[in-house]
């Protein structure tokens, strides 16, 4: 908790000073969301609900993962914004004698695959540490 | 076993017999009350998880310890516990629904093991993990419902297969992980996938060679529900025609849920057996409009036609996620408002109120809460039968996308599944159940068949200045009150069992096999088994002396929550305690530990 307060200040004062004005393209690939005073833009926002919909049952409430399915917030450290794309549309089966993991496979699922930018925005802030646990608060729309 | 030829026999004459309960149910009538044995998940058909037995005491329980340990080998939840028919004990596993029959002569030694074939995307539309809580015996078969809804019985002495059938479409979100009950000729499966927008039933196959006979869904039109506009009964007065339709917009009960995931239990006399209905479509309320009949829902259903006798609606229009499923415990001559009623059912739901019902015709005796945090409704109108919800707690009432805060309990119910326990001499119910609230907001969502169809997001946390999510209690079903409660840090989701040793058992999630006294609660004995438990205990005899047994393996919607902790934005305001993850106490595997006294 104490880290992510931190970091969500220092993220803070990022996006407050001209780091904001030079917020290309690819920042925003590396850094898919904005949250200013914990509070969170629309996409970051759907992105939880559309994650508590049809990827909690499985990896936990908050992206902490549960006792058979990955803590997402450990993943998105490693894994890039293909790997995950890839995985949520394609799926994986890990089913062996010991195992039985299975991540289904979203690619035809209209609220998954419309939000999934949505979804990975969400998870990312959670990642990166700029986002705590629970219901985050949208910002005011301008 | 002996008696087997003479009841194929028996059985044979009986098949098609409409009226007189079947002879199958005569050994099952006769093995339910051997204590010597445990031939159905919940003990008996009343469910009442109780044993006669009194070798083990409250005196001499601390001496407990294990006798034995198997190792299923499987890492993922394991709910439901052991059978013992004979010397023989059968255990089973979540996916890939595993049994083992295993000879109590040689402990642990295996006779047979059967694993299905199961295609492994099913796990993919499991909602809660991939639980199951365990076969069913009946004459001389093992019947097994497994993850992807195919029924199968197996040959008890050797684990082939006899028959098997397919009750559900995994494709559609059907799936399946309830203990069947053989009831006479019949053997009696549910149907699991609340979470996914299917239409679940009750559906009864022949015992002798899985066909069917009849199916009752929970919510459609009446010939598909089984109901009698005229005879079928709520609080007393008929349902009269489309019951179910009246209270739906448009096709939306087509995909209205109605899980029937849970217990069933029976009442030979009456030939009634009794189950309830999980909740309706999406958890967003906004998106269906009235009372959403018949989810939610305490089914009295004809054992030989599926027919419904009465029906009990808990919790119209759900706006929790309180599904109706948990067990009902048939209890006789229960003290009511200082008059005895002869028949009663005892229900304790995931909404929080425990319910007395007359099992005979339905009629509401008690309804009171069982958790003093229950919050969503002041209490229930007795004369409507109608909970009167606070609106303050009402998810729907804002509309979606509008959060609502702080309600209890959570959608894991004051209690989940797991089966609490009634002791016919004492008198009372001894209750595992969960200590957390939530935060919830309904969003909309589009049905498509096999994905989940949930529509809101969910938070939970203990209640509010507290620091434990569980509480074992001691339950008063004629009047409706907790005579103790004792505390534990987690929700506590195992099974109990009470004894005539004036003692219950139940495990909790970090893995203690507890037992307490019957009188107050006070811990007497406890083990740590290793992993979590979620099974059920159950308690027999080999050779004249008392056995209690349980699986362990942390997993289930308890495992969801709780691996992770249980917190949010009010995360350090204190309650430390409270969010330590589960996962710093225990890891996944299931084993299978049988105790006893030291010789
Ligand atoms: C039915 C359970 C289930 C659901 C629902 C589910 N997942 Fe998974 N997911 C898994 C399992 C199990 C794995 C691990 C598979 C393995 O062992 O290879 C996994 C793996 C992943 C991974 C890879 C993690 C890593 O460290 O490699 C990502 C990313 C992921 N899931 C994202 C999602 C998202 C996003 C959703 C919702 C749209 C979702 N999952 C829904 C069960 C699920």
């Amino acid at each position: 908790m104490k880290i992510s307060l931190v970091s969500a200040c220092v993220l803070a004062a990022a996006l407050a000073g001209p780091a904001r004005a030079a917020n290309d393209a690819k920042d925003d690939y590396e850094r898919p969301y904005h949250v200013e005073d914990g509070k969170v833009d629309q996409s970051v926002y759907n992105g939880y609900r559309r994650y508590g919909n049809s990827c909690l049952q499985c990896h936990g409430p908050d992206g902490l993962g549960s006792s058979y399915a990955p803590n997402l917030t450990e993943s998105l450290k490693h894994m890039t914004h293909e790997q995950f794309s890839d995985t949520v549309i394609n799926g994986r089966q890990n089913v062996t004698a010991s195992q039985q993991n299975v991540m289904p496979s979203f690619g035809h699922v209209e609220d998954v695959v419309m939000y999934l930018d949505d979804i990975y925005a969400y998870l990312k802030a959670r990642s990166d540490g700029v986002l705590g646990r629970g219901r985050p608060e949208r910002m005011l729309k301008k | 076993m002996l008696r087997r030829t003479a009841l194929a026999i028996a059985l044979a004459f009986s098949a098609t017999a409409g009226s007189t309960v079947a002879s199958a149910n005569d050994e099952l009538l006769k093995l339910q009350k051997d204590p010597n044995q445990w031939v159905m998940a919940n003990g008996n058909y009343a469910s009442w998880r109780y044993s006669p037995l009194n070798q083990i005491t409250r005196e001499n329980v601390g001496q407990l310890r294990p006798a034995w340990q198997f190792s299923t080998g499987v890492l993922r939840g394991h709910e439901g516990g052991p059978l013992v028919i004979g010397d023989v004990m059968y255990i089973h596993t979540p996916f890939p629904n595993r049994v083992f029959a295993l000879d109590l002569n040689n402990p642990g030694r295996v006779i047979w093991r059967y694993e299905p074939t199961q295609d492994p995307s099913v796990i993919g539309v499991m909602c809660c993990d991939t639980v199951n809580r365990g076969p069913a015996y009946a004459d001389g078969k093992i019947i097994l419902s497994q993850a992807d809804t195919t029924l199968v019985a197996l040959d008890a002495k050797t684990g082939k297969e006899v028959w098997k059938v397919k009750n559900g479409d995994p494709a559609k979100g059907e799936t399946s992980t309830m203990s069947p009950l053989v009831v006479g000729d019949k053997v009696m499966v549910g149907i699991s996938g609340g979470e996914f927008g299917v239409r679940a039933h009750v559906t009864a196959y022949n015992l002798k060679d899985g066909k069917l006979v009849w199916r009752a869904y929970s919510v459609g039109p009446d010939s598909d529900i089984l109901f009698d506009p005229q005879k079928t009964t709520e609080m007393g007065k008929p349902v009269g025609a489309n019951s179910s339709l009246k209270t739906w917009e448009g096709d939306e009960w087509k995909i209205g849920g109605g899980g029937t995931w849970g217990w069933i239990s029976y009442d030979p006399e009456l030939n009634l057996i009794y189950y309830g209905s999980g909740n309706p479509g999406t958890w967003n309320p906004s998106q269906r409009p009235g009372d959403n009949k018949w989810s939610m829902t305490i089914f009295a259903r004809d054992a030989n036609t599926g027919v419904a006798r009465w029906v009990y609606q808990m919790t119209p229009h759900d706006e929790w996620d309180y599904d109706g499923v948990n067990e009902m415990i048939l209890a006789d001559n229960v003290e009511v408002g200082g008059q005895r009623v002869a028949k009663t059912l005892v229900h304790l739901d995931r909404n929080g109120f425990g319910y007395t019902l007359n099992r005979e015709n339905g009629e509401l005796l008690v309804a009171q809460k069982y958790d003093p945090v229950v919050n969503w409704a002041s209490h229930v109108d007795m004369k409507t039968g109608r909970p009167q919800v606070v609106r303050e707690f009402s998810t729907g009432s804002g509309g979606e996308d509008n959060n609502t805060q702080n309600i209890c309990p959570a959608a894991l119910g004051s209690k989940d599944q797991q089966p609490a326990s009634y002791s016919p001499k004492t008198g009372m119910f001894y209750v595992p159940t969960n200590h957390v609230c939530m935060d919830y907001e309904p969003f909309r969502v589009s049905y498509t068949a096999g994905q989940p169809y949930v529509g809101a997001t969910l938070s939970m946390y203990p209640p509010k200045g507290e620091d434990h999510m569980g509480n074992f209690i001691a339950w008063d079903a004629g009047k409706g009150k907790i005579v103790w409660s004792k505390p534990e840090r987690f929700s506590v989701w195992s099974g109990a069992l009470a004894t005539a040793g004036d003692i219950v058992f139940y495990g909790t999630l970090e893995g203690y096999l507890k037992a307490v006294d019957v009188k107050d609660g006070k811990e007497l004995f406890s083990y740590r088994t290793p992993s979590g438990i979620i099974g059920n205990v159950n308690t027999f005899t080999h050779k004249g002396k008392q056995y209690i047994g349980v699986l362990s393996g942390v997993g289930g919607w308890a495992g969801i929550g709780m691996a992770a902790g249980l917190g949010g934005d009010n995360e350090g305001l204190g309650a430390v305690g409270a969010y330590k993850a589960l996962s710093d106490y225990t890891q996944l595997g299931g084993v299978l530990t049988v105790f006893a006294l030291p010789n």
